[in-house]
């Protein structure tokens, strides 16, 4: 048995656990997000029970503004796509192009959590805030909860530049990109249905 | 105001003044000052924080899983021993020795504790001790947040009582229905006690559901098929998808009515266009799965049980797998029976009593499949079984009562009355406890290499059945006569007073079966080397776990046993084998690490700032928590190797130790 065999042997072997190791996380985190998925789904329903509890004051047809809105949603899915090109370009070992690509969805993330602030900031200055009626209440914490969410994205991505420009794109930090990335993604489509229950119904049941 | 900003609503008056908290508030801090120094006396510290405090293993997590878990018992017991004597006695022109906001803080306690603290605690203690192991796997999927999940729990538990020593504890019952958990009806920091030491524990037990969920989906030992899986992994994973989706539903109505209380919201207020049925709905619609999740475990521990001290291979593996699918879907179609009094109209009434009839049939099932698996058997009649018998005895009269409160008419009469107290203790005592000690007995000398004392397991048994019946029988009686729960006096002429009296004996004859249980416990640590057990396979036994030694190394197994069949190590045990030199491989474990333990610590600072509105702390707390989650997230060298000739040297050790 000669030693090459032996090293060609534990590389197999050590290429193995790297996979399971990302195969495992990869489906946890999967699990994570179909957690998610059920906290958002209980946001949903408390909103579609509180929708019409307006108590006198401002309805949702009064309160949003569409193009705003549309606004915030293109902005969100660009920032969906970018996210989608660093991935390829860290499968491609290219690092200059994954920093790249991962700032501009940060950049277009930042855009669309200042854009929500500054509506809930309006709201609340015009005295709509969350302590309004039952329907206000909802809506803040449906969206804000997915600005939270929001959020968490962004501080993950300022960490993995960090990580990026310190440790290059070895196994462990492509898993945890490909997280990211996921995890972004879902962002993305649990605003497609705030866009659609909370603003294009609010707006267009008045 | 500066005093304001730096203790938020915290002054000297909040240090409790009646004698029954200030007392046990006062043993409680004497009781951790004890521990303390005794940990100096016998400099165990370095031994404390490597062995246990920083330990990632989930054999060691089990055991202090275990370990809060009875002190949350001998808390929660105590509490239901105060309800137990004021109902005694507080009748007519007597008012007992509690008053009635004190009566209404030991209830809300009493169940918080037992549910989330208790029930919980020993589920997971079971799971971390013996999943691994059954499903022939070293490890955990992902060890270090199991740690975590552990110490969130731990966190959860110092916090709910916490009010012993300072403030109050919420007064509105175990699930704090709002309008009158709501800043108008309870403005004091009990209710905020409540959401916190929930919120805090349940996000542990979502994390944990995640993670014993991967571990069984991608940790198998080869060959084990999943209808190849011991039954209690079966039910593990109906138990660990009821925690993926119900839990996260707890979370957020936690939050909510957190929201509703510091941010001044309008979920679940009487005005201001809130909906307080809506919290009744979300809280059960987690509340509900949440039975079944402490219940499915009890299944698995049984059906392993059964089948191993009858000497046969279970009756009607298949259609036990599919029952515990079945109720873990159906478990989701019936939380509207715990509130047929809303008013949701005759035909949504219906439909839910309906399902809830359903949910009996895979019961049924499961009931009749172990009687089957017993018959022709040769039954050793050891204390596990006994803990089945009795089991199988007080659940399905349990199970009959429920069914007839599924009948929305019949509810009509018995919702909220002591019917409802003594069908839901019938279920958890005599189901999920019960099926919990029958575990930790039947798994004891895995876990700790010897066995318990079989004859004081016994009395403890019947302790337990007789307290059992003597405290919930005249429950259902007085529940038919109409009285209701969490009632702190009553009128003399009403007779009640005797069967009141009966039930507080029968809660007395419990505390004399936990008693057994410590002294069985005490006995066997003392009389361990009459005990010792070194076959790894104490009981016949017929799964993964029994192959390895008691206790089983820190690695589990050294060779990854290989699974063809249902009951593989029975199989493997009757086969004629050709013995060969093991080739040993190494293989990565888990480091140490305190992390865990940071980030709940964090968590806990949180959760006691939000309670008491100290902004400075709980901002504080924040940035700890995300920094602790950053350092620990970004850190890759976390496993280290074990070499063959490691793995040559402990296996030989182990050898001689066990010849």
């Amino acid at each position: 048995m000669n030693e090459d065999v032996l090293s060609v042997e534990s590389s197999v072997k050590s290429k193995q656990l790297e996979l399971a190791a990302d195969d495992k996380t990869i489906f946890g985190f999967w699990v994570y997000l179909m957690t998610d998925v059920v906290l958002f789904a209980t946001l949903f329903a408390t909103f579609a029970v509180l929708r019409n509890n307006s108590f006198g004051g401002p309805t949702g047809g009064q309160l949003f503004s569409l193009p705003y809105v549309l606004v915030e949603t293109l902005i969100l899915l660009t920032s969906s796509f970018t996210v989608g090109l660093a991935i390829l370009a860290a499968h491609q070992q290219s690092k200059a192009q994954v920093l790249f690509w991962f700032g501009v969805t940060f950049l277009l993330g930042l855009a669309f959590l200042s854009m929500e602030v500054s509506e809930f900031r309006h709201l609340v200055i015009d005295g709509n805030s969350w302590r309004r009626s039952g329907f206000l209440s909802a809506y803040f914490t449906l969206v804000g909860t997915h600005g939270l969410h929001i959020t968490v994205g962004l501080i993950w991505m300022a960490v993995s530049f960090g990580l990026i420009i310190k440790r290059g794109l070895g196994r462990a930090v492509i898993r945890r990109l490909t997280l990211l990335s996921l995890f972004w993604h879902f962002l993305d489509i649990i605003w497609i249905f705030i866009f659609t229950i909370v603003y294009l119904i609010g707006a267009a049941k008045g | 105001m500066l005093l304001a900003n730096l203790l938020g609503r915290l002054t000297l008056n909040d240090f409790p003044h009646n004698p029954i908290t200030a007392g046990a508030g006062v043993g409680i801090v004497l009781g951790g000052l004890m521990v303390v120094g005794l940990l100096f006396y016998f400099k165990k510290w370095t031994w404390l924080w490597r062995e246990w405090l920083t330990t990632v293993d989930p054999k060691k997590i089990g055991v202090m899983y275990l370990i809060v878990a009875i002190l949350m018992l001998l808390r929660g017991v105590v509490d239901a021993g105060m309800l137990r004597l004021q109902q005694a006695t507080s009748v007519g022109s007597s008012h007992g020795f509690i008053d009635a906001n004190q009566f209404q803080q030991i209830f809300s306690a009493h169940g918080s504790i037992m549910i989330f603290f208790v029930a919980m605690g020993l589920m997971f203690a079971i799971i971390n001790l013996i999943l691994p192991l059954q499903i022939g796997s070293r490890d955990v999927a992902f060890p270090f947040m199991n740690a975590t999940s552990f110490w969130l729990y731990c966190a959860g538990a110092l916090l709910i009582n916490m009010p012993l020593v300072i403030g109050e504890f919420s007064a509105a019952g175990w699930l704090a229905y709002p309008p009158l958990s709501e800043t108008a009806y309870s403005p004091g920091v009990g209710v905020d006690y409540w959401i916190w030491s929930l919120q805090i524990a349940g996000i542990g037990s979502l994390l944990s559901g995640v993670n014993f969920l991967v571990t069984i989906f991608k940790l198998r030992a080869p060959g084990m098929t999943p209808m190849k899986m011991p039954l209690f992994v079966w039910s593990i994973i109906g138990a660990m998808v009821l925690v993926i989706f119900a839990f996260p539903i707890l979370t957020i109505t936690l939050a909510l009515l957190a929201l509703d209380r510091t941010l001044g919201m309008h979920f679940f207020t009487a005005g201001a266009g809130g909906n307080a049925m809506m919290y009744v709905n979300l809280i059960w619609a987690w509340g509900h799965p949440e039975v079944y999740i402490l219940i499915l475990p009890a299944f698995g521990i049984f059906s392993e049980i059964v089948s191993t001290f009858s000497s046969k291979r279970l009756f009607g593996y298949t259609s036990m797998v599919w029952a515990i699918i079945a109720i873990t879907f159906l478990s989701f179609s019936v939380w509207l029976h715990h509130f047929f009094t809303m008013g949701a109209g005759p035909n949504v009434n219906a439909y839910f009593g309906v399902m809830t009839m359903i949910i009996a049939i895979p019961t049924g099932v499961k009931v009749f499949n172990w009687l089957f698996t017993m018959y022709r058997g040769r039954i050793r009649f050891s204390v596990p079984m006994m803990w089945f018998l009795g089991f199988v005895v007080t659940f399905t009269i349990g199970g009959v009562a429920g069914v007839l409160m599924a009948v929305p008419p019949a509810d009509f009469q018995l919702h909220n009355s002591l019917f409802l107290v003594a069908h839901f203790h019938t279920m958890i005592i005599g189901g999920v406890v019960f099926g919990y000690f029958a575990g930790l007995t039947y798994w004891f000398p895995k876990v700790f290499g010897f066995k318990l004392n079989e004859r004081l397991g016994k009395y403890a048994f019947w302790s337990w059945l007789v307290g059992f019946v003597l405290a919930f029988v005249p429950l259902y009686i007085l529940g038919i006569m109409g009285a209701t729960r969490r009632m702190d006096h009553y009128e003399a002429s009403l007779g009640w007073q005797g069967l009141f009296i009966v039930a507080g004996v029968g809660v007395l004859i419990i505390m004399l079966g936990i008693g057994f249980l410590i002294l069985q416990l005490l006995i066997s640590i003392k009389d361990r080397k009459h005990h010792l057990e070194t076959t790894g396979d104490p009981w016949g036994g017929r799964t993964l776990e029994w192959s390895t030694t008691s206790p089983a190394p820190f690695y589990n197994f050294a060779i990854i046993p290989q699974a063809d069949q249902r009951d593989a190590y029975w199989a493997s045990k009757h086969a004629t084998k050709p013995s060969v030199k093991p080739h040993y491989q190494a293989f990565n474990m888990p480091k140490n690490t305190p992390f865990g333990m940071f980030i709940a610590g964090a968590a806990l600072t949180f959760g006691f700032a939000a309670v008491w509105h100290i902004l400075w702390l709980a901002i504080v707390a924040l940035i700890g928590l995300i920094g602790l989650i950053i350092m620990r997230t970004t850190y890759d060298d976390s496993e280290y190797t074990v070499s063959v000739d490691d793995i040559e040297r402990l296996e030989a050790q182990s050898k001689e130790r066990f010849a």
